[in-house]
């Protein structure tokens, strides 16, 4: 046989190739193992809208919900309770609620679509702690005597005024989130939906 | 019955194997108390893989029902109470032997050269026992298991960008629930015990390819007899496995009267949020890892604004650490370079991402143990007050770091300062032993070492 030569030149680009394709192929197989670990369709519907009968709450209480296995917090602000909301500005991180942690719908200054009633989602923004609330002002609460009342997490010692806005000089990086909601009638909220004429 | 063997060797390496690991692996021959804890690490790897397959028997890996078959293993499968008790103190056991084990390669210097193979294994495989750790944490689906896991996963969160996401595909949910539970399960029964037992043999080895250090740090494969056998150094069997049954007993002492008379050890091996079953809407008053993980956990809480001036002072000297350490011209460029943008990142990124990057680093930092250290000589017997003094202050910082992970850090527990002041300046000194070693490590006054091993 004459022929019997190597080419090494065919034989290198065959490896490549081959080794390539190989890449490719064991590369696009993780895909769906990856994928896999992903929120499976059943905890996505999960996520569904939930309806809140809000009739029974009274001024300066507040209700746990769940919606995608969060705590959610609906609060009924008294107005002696909305007037500390100005006062505490200075020692707030974000008072003016820049870092879009509330849809855009709700009021900035009371982060809530009615100034009464405040939804927030109850996980700390540190480390997802569920905060407590602290609605108490004073020496009562356990705060110290300034405290005007708010939400304290203890995991970490964060806490958060009564419009869910955070301290300075805690660990939590920013105001605990508004989620999307609606009012359906006066006294029944929808929590994960916008209100109707929200794109 | 030597036929049968000469079968075997025929179609197996069996006696071969048996020699170059054992019969005929000579370790040198004044191994001291600090030597039984890489046995004794094994030890507990094969508890815990027994245990575990037993327990996987009874309990299921379900929200709905993980507490109560964790009850039910306790109460009414006959013994469940006691391997529930061994595997679960095991976690704990594992953690005390390998972090003895680890102190053992700072003590007489088993990360340096030629041994830089097994102790980067070794970093591995303590990187790998955490994950296989936290997850099995979460299995008995108490209180604590659960927000723990919720604290943790959220670390992920703190990554820019990516890290929602991120957190969300590891939970495979928007908060921890059930598929995180099964693929936890999953993880720590399967994936994870299989990668630690490769790894735990590749560990050994390359150990057995360098051979083992020792209390002296000298290298007994300098002084051969006439049959190249290390004149310091004897068979491991029968001599070191017999030596290591004594540690097994004592071990075994101490441990099973852990498990037999106090199973909680005072909450640090079992915690009291623990024996409340999970409850998404309500956190635990204190939020706390198991112990072996406070030190880190501490490291997280510490970094707030206040640390963030220190932080970019311990990058500065980091680099300025390099630049008196090299002489190259483009090692001290890339120096300067990652310098600069870990300062610049230092300002950019929030406290709390740097709380992630720090407790990282501070695990990291092990693994480029064997080129910081720059010693001439490689045990302690032989170095001088500076190793002595920064090993000193390591170990009192790491241990001040565990005992604060585990108390409110507005509180003042010790004295004087509050306790994330303390997980503060610990924090700093942790991270100093690391970034002045390639300095006092030269700068320190060695003692010359001895041309063979003292034993006596």
């Amino acid at each position: 046989m004459a022929e019997d030569r190597v080419d090494k030149h065919r034989r290198r680009f065959l490896t490549v190739v081959t080794t390539g394709v190989g890449a490719v192929g064991a590369v696009a197989a993780v895909v769906p193992f990856v994928g896999s670990m992903s929120p499976s369709a059943r905890a996505k519907a999960a996520g569904a809208p939930v309806e809140v009968d809000i009739s029974k709450l009274q001024p300066g209480q507040m209700l746990r919900e769940e919606w995608r296995g969060k705590p959610i917090f609906i609060v009924k602000r008294t107005s002696e309770m909305l007037d500390t909301l100005d006062g505490v500005q200075g020692e707030l991180l974000d008072p003016a609620s820049d870092a879009g942690q509330q849809p855009g719908y709700v009021d900035m200054g009371t982060r809530s679509l009615k100034p009464h009633l405040l939804v927030l989602v109850g996980i700390c923004t540190h480390l997802g702690c569920a905060p407590v609330e602290k609605f108490a002002m004073g020496a009562e609460s356990g705060l110290g005597e300034d405290w005007p009342g708010g939400f304290f997490c203890p995991c970490h010692g964060s806490k958060f005024d009564l419009a869910g806005r955070v301290y300075k000089g805690v660990p939590a990086p920013s105001n605990l989130v508004v989620p999307p909601h609606r009012f359906k009638t006066d006294t029944m909220i929808v929590v994960g939906e916008d209100p109707e004429g929200v794109a | 019955m030597s036929k049968f063997l000469e079968w075997v060797d025929r179609r197996f390496p069996l006696t071969k194997t048996w020699n170059e690991h054992l019969a005929e692996y000579y370790a040198p021959k004044n191994f001291n108390f600090w030597y039984y804890f890489g046995s004794l690490a094994m030890l507990v790897l094969v508890i815990q893989i027994v245990t575990g397959i037993f327990l996987t028997m009874h309990y299921n890996p379900d929200a709905e029902t993980a507490f109560a078959s964790v009850e039910y293993i306790m109460r009414d499968v006959p013994w469940g109470w006691l391997i529930r008790y061994l595997h679960a103190i095991g976690g704990s056991a594992f953690f005390v032997v390998v972090y003895l084990h680890m102190f053992r390669g700072l003590l007489y210097g088993s990360h340096r050269e030629p041994r830089e193979l097994v102790w980067l294994l070794g970093c591995v495989i303590f990187v790998v026992l955490m994950a296989e750790s936290f997850m099995g944490y979460l299995l008995p689906w108490g209180n604590m298991s659960f927000w723990g896991a919720q604290v943790i996963i959220s670390l992920f969160g703190a990554i820019p960008f990516v890290g929602e996401g991120l957190a969300e595909w590891v939970r495979g949910d928007f908060v921890v629930s059930d598929a995180t539970l099964k693929r936890f399960f999953a993880f720590h029964v399967a994936a994870v015990p299989l990668i630690l037992a490769g790894l735990v043999y590749l560990h050994i080895v390359a150990l057995h390819r360098v051979g083992s250090n020792n209390p002296d740090g000298i290298e007994i494969k300098k002084n051969k007899d006439a049959d190249g056998v290390p004149k310091d150094g004897i068979p491991f069997h029968p001599y070191y496995s017999v030596k290591d049954l004594v540690g097994v007993v004592v071990f075994l002492i101490i441990y099973l009267a852990i498990v037999f008379f106090l199973p909680e050890f005072f909450g640090l091996f079992l915690e009291k949020d623990n024996f409340l079953p999970a409850d998404p809407l309500q956190t635990p008053a204190d939020i706390v890892p198991l112990w072996y993980f406070t030190p880190y956990y501490s490291i997280l809480r510490a970094t707030t604004e206040s640390l963030m001036w220190f932080v970019r002072g311990l990058i500065v000297l980091s680099v300025v650490v390099a630049f008196v350490r090299t002489s190259k011209p483009t090692a001290k460029g890339i120096a300067a370079l990652v310098g600069a943008g870990f300062f610049i990142g230092a300002f950019i990124f929030t406290p709390k991402f740097w709380g992630v990057v720090l407790m990282g680093f501070s695990i990291v930092a092990l693994f480029l143990l064997p080129w910081l250290d720059q010693s001439p000589v490689r045990s302690i017997r032989y170095r001088g007050w500076m190793y002595k003094t920064a090993l000193a202050v390591f170990v009192f910082s790491f241990v001040i770091l565990g005992y604060m992970g585990m108390h409110n850090p507005d509180h003042v527990s010790l004295f004087i300062f509050k306790n994330v002041v303390w997980a503060q300046i610990c924090t700093i000194t942790y991270a100093l032993f690391f970034i002045l070693m390639p300095l006092y490590s030269v700068w320190d006054r060695t003692k010359p070492e001895p041309e063979r091993v003292n034993f006596k």
